[in-house]
């Protein structure tokens, strides 16, 4: 008996060792980018900054804000994540509210016709094409019409809505409001929670697409958001241009390409880091509710 | 007949303003979805980018043909399936593993602390993980410090320049971004078993890894059924978002999979017939593996995902 104690305890130790060695590898590499952007750029390019800043300096991101190409690509990017989610969320809230109604006439003829958009596309290409036709090349819109809608998303709206007592509805309708207004003035207002997780998976999604941003705009790159931009400075290795952009004022051994590519992530990042733990709760909702069997 | 006409129409009466709500979607769908999948028609075509959709001179399978005679045709497929097979081997199960030795500390606020952080980095884009992955696999970056202090390599490797790597260094950012956010599934399944069957196994007296084994494992097996048939439909797929970064012109023959060949082809070069044709035959390949998938796991596990 003591003996299996003992061994109970030693897999317990084990697993909480792991388990902190598991947050720490998730977490440093973060960590690590965070130290070296309040780092003198001179001592970053030395290396073996780990743990903490040295000649810690705030230089990297004053010249981030003062770079007009950053400064626009974040204003496009909380706009596009802004306008995006908003009208996503209710669109699709919206379609999938009426949806919800198994008496609606034609139910399954659309039901079918969004299932099989899920497990059936019709490609890169097609798709660029159709888009090219729309004229959304290289227009803000492209970030925002192709964006409106997701069957998946309609379907975790569906099952919400479906749980909502129909006596709410009922009340409403026979004071001979339409079911647009019902939708408008009862539904939408007990649907906080679902209206949340959707809001947050598109906005997160909105905030981190870089994609759209290389493929769909080639002429105006004043449109492309931060993280196409910082796929550019990335893959292209052209971070000099970061430098070369920078008024000659903020050009000075504080400030390098790297560690201003480093400033630049930190801020494209920590939005995200500052929301996410707090909603913890509507993520997990959320994906639930979106796998329980359509 | 007659009778059930007007009685359709009595119904569309009626439901105008939910039909109203949803018409605007079910015209977002043919637009983006539906006119997409009418427009795949190219890729038995010649498609010139000055032609109408639908004008252009058929050419049958011609584009496929290409496709299956081209020198990198076996390349793009061996990557695809390469790197998609290495992470539904790793990748998908780390997390079910993660989340069975996170359900076993006691200790609520740890408990909570780590699945907090653990998904950390699934809300990053693949552009941040990516730059710092680029930076610290590169000759100087802080892997090969790493290895150079602890005598494994006598000077640095620019790991992201060498083809060896790039599938593993793929699998493992893989696991590093969805670990944490791909265990949340699983412990929430966790927790929605009866805790009476925990009691009446000590009972039993059946250990800690008993209990895992006959209880745990069974009661959650049919979440990872669904969740492995949605991982076998992508196996075409091996996350473009990630591949796209990652790439480079010196780890090309490892990082060239099908998304990758499609994008260079058809965005590149401006082949769009070709590309066409190619992304055909992944999506019409990515649809058999899920519905294979769906028939087999229901025969094994009694889940399916229709």
């Amino acid at each position: 008996m003591k003996k299996r104690l003992k061994k109970v305890k030693l897999f317990d130790v084990i697993n909480v060792l792991l388990m902190v060695a598991i947050c720490f590898l998730m977490i440093y590499p973060i960590w690590y980018v965070v130290v070296n952007s309040f780092s003198e750029g001179t001592e970053v390019l030395k290396g073996g900054i780990y743990w903490w800043p040295r000649n810690f300096c705030l230089e990297n991101y004053s010249a981030v804000f003062k770079n007009k190409e950053i400064y626009t690509a974040f204003g496009i990017t909380v706009l596009k994540t802004v306008v995006g989610t908003v009208t996503s969320v209710l669109f699709t809230a919206m379609v999938a509210y009426g949806l919800s109604k198994s008496y609606l006439v034609g139910r399954k003829i659309f039901m079918v016709m969004g299932i099989v958009t899920m497990f059936f596309s019709g490609g890169l290409i097609p798709y660029f094409l159709l888009i090219k036709q729309l004229g959304m090349l290289d227009s803000f819109w492209v970030y925002i019409i192709p964006a409106l809608f997701g069957f998946y998303n309609a379907i975790i709206f569906m099952t919400f809505f479906k749980n909502i007592p129909v006596e709410l509805e009922e009340s409403a309708k026979i004071d001979g409001a339409n079911d647009f207004v019902i939708f408008l003035k009862i539904i939408l207002p007990v649907s906080g929670p679902v209206l949340a997780t959707i809001a947050l998976f598109n906005g997160v999604g909105q905030w981190n697409d870089y994609f759209t941003g290389v493929i769909y705009i080639t002429n105006e790159q004043w449109l492309i958001p931060i993280q196409t931009f910082l796929y550019k400075v990335i893959s292209e290795s052209s971070s000099a241009r970061i430098v070369a952009n920078m008024p000659a004022s903020v050009r000075n051994s504080m400030v390098t390409s790297t560690t201003i590519k480093y400033a630049t992530m930190v801020v494209t990042t920590f939005p995200i880091v500052c929301v996410y733990p707090f909603l913890q709760k509507y993520f997990v909702q959320g994906i639930m509710v979106g796998s329980v069997k359509g | 007949m007659k009778q059930r006409n007007s009685d359709l129409w009595k119904r569309i009466k009626q439901q105008r303003f939910l039909l109203m709500m949803v018409l605007p979607g079910m015209v977002w769908l043919l637009v983006f979805c539906y006119f997409p999948m009418y427009g795949c028609q190219i890729a038995f075509q010649n498609y010139r980018i000055t032609d109408v959709l639908g004008s252009s001179e058929w050419v049958g399978l011609k584009w496929f043909a290409k496709f299956f005679k081209d020198p990198l045709f076996m390349q793009v497929m061996k990557n695809t399936l390469g790197i998609s097979l290495l992470k539904l081997l790793f990748g998908f199960t780390a997390p079910i593993i993660f989340a069975l030795l996170l359900n076993e500390i006691r200790n609520i606020k740890f408990k909570r602390v780590v699945q907090t952080l653990s998904y950390l980095p699934h809300f990053l884009s693949w552009v941040i993980l990516g730059g710092i992955m680029i930076t610290w696999l590169s000759d100087t970056g802080v892997i090969n410090k790493a290895l150079i202090a602890m005598g494994v390599l006598e000077e640095g490797i620019s790991f992201l320049a060498k083809p060896e790597y790039f599938w593993g260094i793929s699998v493992i950012s893989e696991i590093w971004k969805e670990l944490g956010w791909g265990a949340i599934i699983y412990l929430a399944a966790i927790s929605g078993i009866d805790p009476s069957l925990y009691e009446a196994a000590e009972i039993d007296g059946a250990n800690r890894f008993q209990r895992l084994w006959y209880i745990t494992l069974p009661e959650i097996s049919g979440t990872i059924a669904i969740l492995f048939i949605l991982q076998v439909g992508s196996i075409m797929g091996s996350n473009f978002d990630q591949i796209f970064v990652l790439h480079n012109a010196l780890n090309d023959s490892a990082s060239n999979v099908v998304d990758m060949f499609v994008y260079k082809i058809g965005i590149g070069n401006g082949s769009y017939s070709y590309a066409t044709a190619i992304g055909l035959f992944r999506s019409v390949i990515s649809l058999v593996l899920l519905l294979i998938a769906n028939k087999v796991t229901e025969k094994l596990e009694g889940s399916s995902l229709f």
